[in-house]
């Protein structure tokens, strides 16, 4: 191997009594994709975290080059060309893409002045390197979430970059997106700069890197050549457990449609949307971002209510224009973004669970009955599996997969008919997925309607019964995931624009 | 090119400002005559003096994300101390030796508020509204205030001082423009230089806009804060120095509970509560708008006590204005984001 760029060796470091890493190396090369893989909790931002000079590591050390650190700051860490990218970016949205850019550079030669001439200069010049076109001018907050991306690369890039750590980089792009970033990472690798690319998508690990390491609990698992991984090895790595792939297969299918869809509308969205759900089915929605999906979810579930169609539940046509209507035909809706939209995250996991039954679990007055409460409480952190000791915590307290069970816990205490899932599993670790996907399963099992909106192709072939595929606002394509693969969903997806 | 101007101007919420004063001052001159009276005009802008300077020291802490309500306590206690001081040793002095503690004093005050909010990292409300009451606790309890009756000569006279003087022929009345003044465009000059051609300028937009990614890009967020706060402690003090000198006299508590109405004024340019984003001529305006409806709308004939109930009503309308307009941002840019995808 050539002259590495970074080479960490035996890293410790606690917090507390949390060992987070239990002596971790890495070796990274020029020019080298190297992918860092590992559920939440497993150490992997600790261990940016300390390539970037954030945290100190207990013992170990850190080698660029012939300069061996152990402990390294975070100016020092930039001079040895380390960059991160982190998950949010970093930038300011109430700034224009140019001083976004330059401030780092700016701050790091310790300069007192503006001088909007030169920021432009070197904007431009940033700009240019990975061939970004965008207005300098414009304000970073109105630019689409790739765009904000690439501005972060570009400042990353003002450093004479040897090293850049990308936390993430996929999470809000729409395919189309990921593929032009996948461009630009090729390109930065032939200039060679190194990319730590840190995710837990398999598709992109196998399709971007060329070596990988899988970190759990703070010990590294294993660092080998992406070639040699495949998807049982992957998932086992992350894990330590396996799994079997549980396909979806329906019984107890009621024969009277539960839900039925006509011609469903909203202006500026979608439209000409038609389906049926039955009692025991569970149908999968897909689409790119942009699709209509999203808006189809928001529209039953009488966010921004439709404008065409109609809606018919167990076979009554009923008008859904309010949250407070959906609720009343038993119609749930678990949001994409969790973590704003379906959750209290400062108040405990508790009340999270109880908020959407509280006048089952009142008296007549409206007093809370304790005992009522808490035995709720209990069932459903047993019958999710809710990893907590104690559900007085905070709902934050929790990881991803968890906060979504207690998601799910909210919802399914109110005896729902109808269940719309959208993007159940975004952020959740492997495990916790698994977990998920089997209630789910089970929720059909026993009768209830789901509809689970995703573009995450193995998890929609995998859960559901029937496949319903949007394109431009409409439906495009009803499929059996009997009868097709995951390349066949996405040519739907993408189609040519006939 | 002349379209894209114009909308660029029409998106601007300094446009729609600057049209509401026009309007009022078109309102206000067709019901009384007497607006664009030399004398009126600079009623108003002597009027404007010290609530400009304050509103420059909280466009400042709003740009960069917090809240500042300690500001006219501040002010009154370093200008109350400043007096009692001098009034005491019998000073008979000129002018620049008050400025110069009364600077002296702000900045210390100051320092005490940056000193918390740099270091505790407390929401900046919560700590102001302490220091506030600490502030006046002080300057009643401790220095025992009451009011100064004659102050120092020196300032006196500074508070009189003309640059020129105004009058209207028709019913005889004649205005000073006081010296003042200078002092509230200097200061607009500085700020504007500040805010746009330094970085530590850049730096409270930058963390006003997100303070993470601030202190991640390298910013001394911690030290920025605290200057920012000294700086407003000086300059806030300065204008209780000036309003005290155009008064004649130092009552401790007559600048108290001005902090509503120049944050309003402040909000009302368009500058974004939320902290990050907002003009100084955006701020300015707000303020002039908020000085105008005090002062003229005697001139409308509109009883004083209706004041109170126009300044709300124009703070409604005016944030809800710019609340509209963010609307419509996001949905136009989710459109837009339809449109790609499809495309």
């Amino acid at each position: 191997m050539a002259q590495s760029v970074i080479k960490v060796v035996d890293v410790k470091k606690s917090f507390g009594a949390v060992k987070a890493l239990k002596g971790v190396s890495l070796e990274i090369a020029p020019g080298e994709i190297h992918c860092l893989a590992g559920e939440n909790g497993c150490g992997k931002s600790t261990l940016i975290k300390i390539i970037s000079g954030v945290h100190a590591p207990d013992s170990g050390h850190i080698e660029f080059g012939d300069k061996i650190y152990t402990k390294i700051s975070p100016i020092e860490a930039i001079m040895n060309g380390v960059q991160v990218i982190y998950q949010d970016f970093s930038i300011f949205p109430n700034l224009t893409v140019m001083e976004n850019i330059v401030f780092n550079s700016e701050l790091k030669d310790r300069r007192k002045l503006v001088n909007w001439k030169r920021f432009r200069r070197i904007a431009e010049q940033a700009v240019d390197r990975i061939g970004f076109k965008v207005d300098l001018n414009a304000r970073v907050g109105d630019l689409p979430v790739a765009d904000k991306q690439l501005v972060a690369i570009c400042r990353a890039l003002m450093f004479n970059a040897k090293l850049i750590i990308m936390d993430e980089p996929t999470t809000a792009l729409t395919k189309k997106e990921v593929n032009a970033l996948f461009k630009i990472i090729m390109s930065l690798k032939e200039q060679g700069i190194a990319i730590l690319f840190v995710s837990h998508k398999l598709n992109e690990v196998f399709e971007i890197s060329e070596r990988f390491t899988i970190l759990r609990n703070g010990e590294k698992i294993i660092t080998g050549n992406t070639s040699e991984l495949d998807d049982k090895k992957f998932t086992y790595y992350m894990t330590g457990r396996e799994f079997e792939d549980l396909r979806f297969k329906p019984k107890n299918v009621s024969d009277e449609p539960l839900l039925e869809v006509e011609n469903l509308g909203l202006t500026g969205y979608f439209h000409d949307v038609s389906f049926s759900l039955k009692r025991g089915e569970i149908l999968g929605i897909t689409g790119l971002l942009g699709s209509g999906r999203t808006e189809l979810a928001l529209s039953l579930f009488g966010i921004s209510p439709a404008d065409q169609g109609k809606i018919r539940i167990k076979g009554q046509e009923v008008v859904i224009d309010s949250v407070a209507s959906a609720m009343k035909h038993n119609i749930g809706y678990v949001p994409e973004d969790r973590l704003s939209e379906g959750l209290f995250l400062p108040q405990s996991i508790a009340d999270n669970i109880v908020i959407s039954e509280l006048e089952n679990i009142s008296s007549k007055s409206g007093v809370i009955d304790k005992k009522k409460r808490r035995s709720e409480i209990e069932k459903w952190v047993k019958e999710l599996g809710v990893a907590t000791n104690n559900p007085n915590n905070a709902c934050n307290t929790l990881s991803g997969g968890n906060q979504q069970k207690v998601v799910l816990a909210k919802w399914l205490s109110r005896n729902l008919d109808i269940l719309i899932l959208n993007g159940p599993t975004v952020g959740v670790d492997i495990g916790a997925k698994h977990d998920i996907h089997a209630i789910l399963q089970n929720l059909a099992h026993e009768g209830l309607g789901i509809i689970i909106i995703s573009d995450d192709l193995p998890e929609i072939l995998q859960n559901s019964s029937k496949i319903i595929i949007m394109k431009n606002g409409t439906v495009v394509a009803e499929l059996n995931p009997e009868e097709i693969v995951e390349n066949q969903l996405s040519e739907y997806m993408m189609g040519g624009n006939e | 090119m002349m379209g894209k101007k114009m909308k660029g101007l029409l998106s601007k919420h300094e446009f729609y400002i600057s049209l509401v004063i026009v309007l009022l001052c078109i309102m206000i001159e067709i019901r009384s005559g007497q607006f664009f009276t030399p004398n009126n005009l600079v009623d108003l802008s002597s009027a404007l003096i010290v609530p400009g300077l304050f509103a420059i020291g909280a466009f400042m802490v709003i740009v960069s994300g917090g809240i500042d309500v300690s500001f006219p306590a501040l002010a009154s206690l370093s200008v109350y101390a400043t007096t009692r001081i001098l009034t005491d040793i019998n000073y008979k002095g000129g002018i620049l030796l008050p400025i110069v503690m009364v600077l002296v004093f702000g900045a210390l005050l100051g320092a005490f508020n940056g000193f918390f909010i740099a270091k505790l990292k407390l929401p900046t409300m919560i700590i102001t509204l302490g220091t506030s009451s600490v502030f006046k606790g002080i300057m009643q309890g401790v220095l025992n205030s009451t009011q100064i009756p004659n102050i120092p000569e020196g300032m006196k006279n500074f508070g009189t001082a003309a640059l020129f003087v105004a009058k209207n022929e028709q019913l005889g009345l004649t205005s000073r423009m006081p010296v003042a003044v200078l002092v509230l465009i200097v200061a607009i000059g500085l700020a504007f230089f500040v805010l746009r051609y330094t970085m530590f300028g850049r730096a409270i937009y930058a963390i006003g806009g997100n303070e993470t990614s601030a202190y991640r890009a390298g910013f001394n967020v911690g030290r920025t804060k605290f200057i920012l706060y000294v700086i407003v402690g000086a300059v806030s003090s300065l204008a209780g120095l000036i309003r005290t000198c155009m008064m004649g006299q130092m009552h401790p508590t007559n600048m108290l509970g001005m902090e509503m109405m120049i944050i309003a004024g402040v909000v009302l340019g368009g500058v974004a509560i939320t902290g990050g984003d907002g003009t100084l001529t955006g701020c300015m305006l707000g303020t002039i708008l908020i000085v105008m409806v005090q002062n003229s709308l005697i001139l409308l004939g509109v009883p004083t006590y209706w004041q109170e109930f126009f300044l709300g009503a124009l703070i409604i309308v005016g944030t809800g204005i710019s609340a509209m307009q963010v609307l419509r941002n996001r949905k136009r840019l989710v459109s837009k984001k339809l449109g790609e995808e499809s495309s």
